[in-house]
């Protein structure tokens, strides 16, 4: 038994894609948890899903970071839930603190939809462990604002403790900035916390999670947490 | 009736855009001079973007019916059957004239507005397409304006969560002041949960929901509805101002509410707002409304009632509820923070009665209203149409790969990559095929069935002849969901055209209805939504007519489709149709001359037919997944763009026949597709074709990293792909000189 939580938020618009892809590739049921409701139900783990919380319309996540249920939602996560942040949920994800480091606007200054190359950096974290290091997996990105920004000491810190899980890469794994969509800081496109339990990215594995839809690069992140539900973290 | 503030005078009924005989015509149906809110109703519901008045004795001959269809025109979106209990609900709306004036807001709202006419239906938005013409690229504001749109379609499509699929984009020197902004939404629907808006039944709540009313948009249909001058950036303040998130909430509000019994009738508040709303239900219903307008809920301060009843503020709706339900569907909106105020009450009066702080500001007539707008039977003059060119007329190239290799990094061929891919076309989990190919596919929920959708038309053949053009445009959107492996199922149409006071305008329009109605009716593919842009002219210069087509198929199975990429070495390209070398009206020849002459090339129905079923059957055997139809820049284009998308390359084999070889290149020939076929199953296709009487030929094969031609300069994908992809971003990063 798998018990996933998510969150939806108004303006959420990924929240139906994240359910689709849990429910088909764990095969248990998922549960949608509304932002004004005081707390999550007991969960395995939650998922802040993509798409415009709040409208995004005082900087994105930043409404969603102070919705009640993220309390309890922080609350879970420090006590050990695991939590994936996708797109604007990762955005959500830093605004509340949980995650270091914030989502700019693309370099381009425009909204970007396709398929990144991504090199697997992490492969312990609770979403990551059906994936090898250095692996290269395609992934699509949709967003205006996915440019990760923090400081050298925070960006070496999180390098040093292996907790860049995901980088934008070339075709040949190469951290370039041809392989970069939106100037990402160091081609960061996810990370996770100390205890590899809270990931956030900016590309949406949930839209390619079958041949059908082009490909099944985010397939294994939805598989890694099946398996941790069989044969939990150390 | 309370104070009119001043006189009516005949400057004022002008301003409205009303004709003296129209306000004669006003002042007889009241029977007395109208108030100023009055004068404001008739307007809008007069003007041409909300009456129809010039087009609507020749939409009425266009084919509407089939077994297919649930609703046609007259709603606010055409409903088709999907098969099982499924309807795909859709209509393309224009949002030209905004647009210009303020691009980002003016597309923004477009695709807002048409969201609203499907989901008002009970459909779930599921596919955004967009048709998009802008003026020349070294026209000063071109640059601005493409960027300005693309923004707004993607910051509003975006953030709703529907996915744009796809469109077109068109640079011509002809909308230069008046560019097109075509929006088309496609929603799916139960067919035992549609919603209409009639507003059958006396006595019953009506009630506003959505956002606030502030003074955005008045009179935007009005200007909708008249041609532009040098002022025109002064009717800036007459564009709305668009709010997704608010319409991301409306559309999770209005569609849990349709779940439950409570809604008797719904209307979107689009074009002329809640007086066009309020009109229309009452009408379609047979009853009178009671609103008002102290409960409406308000964004600014000091609102008038004609401010109010004219406001084009967007996210709103109006719905009329069953009584007793209105606690249950309050508490929904209140759940999605979203405004909720019962406005008014149907009546048997037959009147739309508006009152705002104590005073009677409208008493109206609701059907007289509503029917009684003028119908012109504008004058016109059919188009002279030019004759059939001879392919030799036009001068061959020094070499096909290297005009090719121009051509594809022109303005007319280059990649539209950089405008799609600002659309989220991913979002909802069912783009099965993204933008870039024929026909974009998404799936219908959780089932294994694809919707295809696709918009078209090429402007050049529609000015050479209207009739033919536009029989072109449906013929192409048919052949592009036949592409995919789609059974085409109906179109929507958008007509853009000139100012129809003028008969040559006139002419054109009604060559476009006629050559639409003929390929519709052979083709069973009927026209069941539909929009009419008129008056997109400045200072008397009118744009070339431009009647897109947006068209809707169904695939059985989405494990059985086609694109046009191509996927192995040593495949066999085949062409089945007709080649006849056909160089009028076809980009070849305008980058050869510089000029665009001749009749546009000629489209035969019965041919389309016996293609379009053999390519369908074709792929759904399982022996074809590789599909490309014919269209602009002719065979050899359709052959570069094939290689590119699968990053395989071809060798064309020398043509041999009569004709001239770059006629057969370049040529336009319709009625065409290019299929990959594994050489094994060659001779089965060749022969099925001949079967059919459908000419059909190897035209190369696939394989390496080039284009190649006997007797010429192979042509490699990466140099190839280099210009067909710089051109776009390359022309918008440019700084304007």
């Amino acid at each position: 038994m798998l018990r996933a939580s998510v969150i939806v938020f108004p303006g959420s618009n990924c929240d139906r894609d994240v359910k689709v892809a849990l429910e088909r590739i764990t095969g248990f049921p998922v549960n949608m948890v509304w932002h004004g409701d005081a707390s999550v139900p007991a969960s395995d783990l939650i998922v802040l899903p993509g798409g415009f919380s709040y409208g995004d319309y005082l900087r994105c996540g930043a409404m969603a970071a102070h919705s009640p249920i993220m309390r309890d939602v922080i609350a879970k996560a420090k006590a050990g839930t695991p939590v994936l942040g996708i797109c604007n949920g990762f955005q959500v994800l830093c605004r509340s603190g949980l995650l270091p480091g914030i989502l700019m606007r693309n370099a381009s200054l425009k909204f970007i939809c396709r398929d990144v190359t991504l090199r697997v950096d992490n492969d312990s974290s609770f979403f990551t462990r059906c994936y090898r290091k250095g692996e290269i997996v395609r992934m699509p990105v949709a967003h205006a604002e996915g440019n990760y920004f923090a400081d050298a000491d925070t960006l070496d810190r999180l390098e040093g403790e292996g907790r860049v899980v995901f980088r934008y890469c070339d075709e040949n794994g190469e951290a370039n900035e041809a392989g970069n969509p939106n100037g990402a800081q160091r081609n960061i496109a996810g990370i996770c916390d100390a205890s590899g339990r809270v990931v956030g990215l900016m590309p949406h594995p949930e839209r390619l999670f079958e041949r059908a839809l082009g490909g099944t690069g985010g397939r294994r992140m939805f598989e890694s947490a099946l398996l941790a539900a069989v044969e939990p973290m150390v | 009736m309370s104070d009119t503030p001043f006189q009516i005078t005949p400057e004022i009924v002008a301003e409205h855009g009303l004709s003296p005989s129209e306000y004669q015509r006003l002042l007889k149906i009241l029977g007395r001079e109208p108030s100023f809110t009055e004068l404001g109703i008739f307007s809008v519901m007069w003007s041409e973007h909300c009456s129809y008045k010039s087009s609507r004795v020749w939409l009425k001959t266009l084919p509407t019916t089939g077994k297919q269809v649930i609703q046609g025109p007259g709603e606010n979106a055409g409903v088709v059957d999907l098969g099982d209990g499924d309807a795909v609900v859709f209509k393309m709306e224009s949002h030209n004239h905004p647009s210009y004036i303020e691009p980002y807001q003016g597309a923004a709202t477009g695709v807002g507005g048409i969201m609203r006419d499907v989901f008002t239906m009970g459909a779930r938005p599921v596919a955004d397409l967009n048709a998009l013409r802008f003026g020349a690229p070294e026209h000063a504001k071109t640059r601005h304006l493409v960027d300005g749109v693309v923004s707004g379609i993607g910051g509003y499509g975006n953030c709703v969560g529907v996915p744009t699929v796809g469109g077109e984009v068109n640079f011509d020197a002809g909308y230069n002041n008046n560019i097109l902004v075509n929006a088309m939404c496609v929603g799916l629907a139960r067919t035992d949960k549609i919603f209409y808006s009639a507003a059958k039944g006396v006595g019953l709540p009506v009630v506003y929901v959505g956002s606030k009313t502030g003074r955005d948009g008045i009179h935007g249909a009005t200007m909708a509805s008249a041609e532009f001058d040098d002022k025109s950036d002064e009717k800036r303040p007459t564009v709305q101002v668009g709010d997704p998130f608010t319409e991301k909430l409306l559309i999770e509000a209005c569609l849990e509410l349709m779940e439950k019994d409570c809604i008797i009738a719904i209307q979107d508040m689009g074009a002329a707002g809640l007086t066009s709303s309020s009109c229309e239900m009452a009408d379609k219903g047979g009853v009178g409304f009671t609103l008002n307008l102290d409960h409406v809920p308000q964004r600014e301060t000091g609102m008038t009632a004609y401010e109010m009843m004219l406001s084009e503020s967007q996210e709103r709706m109006l719905m009329v509820l069953k009584p007793g339900s209105e606690p249950e569907a309050e508490a929904v909106f209140r759940k999605w923070e979203l405004d909720f105020a019962i406005v008014g009450e149907t009546t048997d009066t037959g009147r739309l009665i508006v009152t705002h702080k104590g005073n009677v500001e409208a008493d109206i007539p609701v059907t007289t209203l509503a029917n009684s707008a003028p119908i012109y039977e504008r004058p016109w003059f059919p188009t002279q149409v030019p004759k059939l060119i001879l392919p030799e007329w036009v001068p061959a190239p020094n070499a096909i790969l290297d005009t090719l290799k121009t051509m594809m990094g022109g303005p007319a061929l280059a990649s539209r990559r950089w405008v799609w891919e600002q659309y989220d076309h991913m979002v909802m989990g069912d783009t099965v095929q993204r933008p870039g190919g024929d026909a974009a596919v998404v799936r219908v929920h959780g089932t294994q069935k694809g919707i295809a959708v696709t918009c078209d038309v090429t402007p050049r053949y529609v000015t050479a002849d209207p009739e033919m053009g536009t029989k072109q445009a449906v013929v192409e959107t048919w052949r592009n969901l036949t592409a995919v492996g789609a059974d085409p199922l109906a179109i929507t149409d958008n007509m853009n055209f000139a100012n129809p006071e003028r008969p040559e305008v006139m002419g054109q329009f009604v060559g476009s209805v006629k050559g639409m109605s003929e390929a519709c009716r052979v083709l069973d593919y009927p026209v069941v939504s539909g929009n009419v842009s008129l008056y997109n002219e400045t200072n008397g210069v009118g744009i070339p007519p431009t009647p897109a087509i947006g068209g809707v198929g169904v695939v059985p199975d989405v494990s059985r489709m086609a694109d046009i990429a191509l996927k192995r070495e040593n495949d066999l390209l085949i062409v089945i149709g007709r080649e006849a070398g056909h160089l009028g009206q076809s980009l070849y020849q305008q980058h050869a001359t510089g000029k665009l002459e001749g009749a546009p090339p000629p489209v035969d129905l019965a041919d389309e037919i016996k293609a379009g079923r053999l390519v369908r059957t074709l792929i759904r055997e399982g022996k074809v997944d590789t599909v490309h139809d014919i269209s602009d820049g002719g065979l050899v284009v359709a052959v570069a763009e094939m290689a590119l998308a699968g990053n395989i390359g071809a060798e064309l084999f020398a043509y041999e026949g009569r004709l001239p070889g770059y006629a057969i290149w370049f040529g336009e020939d319709q009625g065409r597709y290019v299929l990959a076929v594994d050489p094994m199953q060659a001779e089965e296709v060749l022969e099925r074709a001949r079967l059919l009487a459908l000419p059909a030929r190897i035209v190369a094969r696939t394989g390496g990293d080039a284009i190649s031609l006997k007797g010429e300069t192979a042509l490699s994908l990466t140099d190839l792909r280099t210009v067909n992809e710089s051109w776009l971003p390359g022309y918008m990063a440019a700084v304007q000189a």
